[in-house]
């Protein structure tokens, strides 16, 4: 298997692509297809500041990487979740990679923080494990993009996520939901412009980006998501992909081309009529926002520093 | 060779040589969900594995399950 451009050994073979890469020409690759997002989306401008949201996975470690190698300033954003050893594991990982590289992460925990885990939170709330945490996640990640100034909240959300978002979008037709897939939304009225430069790469380009650069990166996955319906969409897309290369890339790239612009007015729609929450003054429908509602349930219903206490007493 | 898997944690045994996507296909694993790695370096669909070598099969699925073709495994 040799190098489509150099013809030299191949170490990757990318079917989507009918093409192979040796480790230069794959890392090029990847750089090259972060950077046709960027340009093609307008997702971040010369000398604009972003602010990477970095979980210790390897799609926000490898976005964080091509950005800084892009040139652009960026600094990291870590929220420990306060799920056991995963969130100690993912956290070192973050940390390890912006000191490494001489970069600002800032690091915001929810149980010191703002007195809560996402395990706690989830069952106080009576929310999905999942909900609760990207409820916490989507706030924190607005808000300290907000406080610290940053022209752009960078996810790691790679084609793999976006078509099986989209796949679970389309299969139920949310189309509030639907219309927030544009891989830029558009800052303003207490929201962020966030970004997603990894909508050309799979999460299998990914993982072989952080393995070449030797990024370490937590590869096991959060416990409190096995089994959600994210991943059996990932994985029946996955079928469909072994079958048809390219699948996913048309699926999601042919809904942006095609399809994502009939879904706009409901962006305008789900935006139009929030208000500065009553608590925090974060935009929301009426009232008290969602998360802070899940603090205060959470909080009540089991305050952290009894956990703790409970936990070092056995 | 030998062939490191996650989630459970467990190593296999097979007789080589034995190309990748040979490999892949007896584990019944989809090769869009994992990568095949060899002394820290990836290996790609056609190479051949050597008797004496040992593998992880790393999956490259994120959100908290196992990788697609995966029997009966997720991801803790």
């Amino acid at each position: 298997m040799k190098c489509r451009v150099c013809r030299g050994p191949a170490i990757i073979d990318l079917r989507q692509h009918n093409a192979n890469f040796c480790t230069e020409h794959f890392l090029r690759f990847c750089r090259d297809q972060v950077a046709k997002a960027i340009k093609d989306h307008k997702m971040i401008e010369p000398g604009e500041r972003a602010l990477v949201a970095v979980s210790g996975g390897k799609d926000s470690l490898a976005v964080w990487d091509i950005l800084l190698d892009l040139g652009y300033e960026a600094d990291g954003l870590y929220i420990g979740l306060g799920i056991d050893e995963y969130s100690a594991s993912s956290g070192s990982y973050a940390v390890d990679f912006a000191e490494a590289r001489g970069q600002k992460l800032i690091q915001v925990d929810l149980r010191n923080d703002y007195g809560y885990d996402v395990p706690n939170g989830s069952r106080a709330a009576k929310r999905a494990p999942c909900s609760a945490c990207g409820l916490s996640k989507r706030h924190i990640f607005d808000k300290a993009a907000l406080d610290g100034g940053y022209d752009v909240l960078i996810t790691g959300h790679n084609l793999d996520d976006e078509a099986a978002v989209l796949f679970g979008n389309v299969l139920h037709w949310q189309n509030e939901y639907l219309a927030r897939q544009e891989p830029v939304l558009e800052g303003g009225g207490g929201f962020p412009r966030k970004a997603k430069p990894l909508i050309r790469l799979g999460e299998r380009e990914m993982a072989a980006y952080c393995v070449i650069q030797g990024i370490d990166y937590i590869v096991d996955e959060c416990p409190m998501a096995a089994g959600n319906r994210h991943l059996r969409y990932k994985e029946a897309l996955n079928t469909i992909e072994a079958q048809s290369p390219g699948a996913k890339h048309t699926f999601y790239h042919g809904f942006l081309d095609k399809a994502a612009d009939l879904f706009k007015p409901e962006q305008q729609v789900g935006r139009d009529g929030l208000e500065p929450c009553t608590s925090c003054g974060a935009p929301t429908p009426s009232g008290v926002c969602a998360f802070c509602r899940l603090v205060d349930r959470a909080t009540a219903a089991q305050p952290i520093h009894f956990t703790k206490k409970e936990n070092v007493d056995g | 060779m030998q062939v490191q898997l996650r989630n459970p944690s467990r190593t296999l045994e097979f007789d080589g040589p034995l190309s990748v996507v040979k490999l892949l296909s007896r584990l019944d694993v989809n090769r869009e969900s994992v990568l095949v790695i060899r002394d820290g370096t990836l290996v790609p669909g056609d190479a051949i594995l050597p008797d004496d070598c040992t593998v992880e099969i790393r999956s490259v699925i994120s959100g908290g399950s196992g990788a697609a073709g995966y029997p009966s495994t997720r991801r803790p």
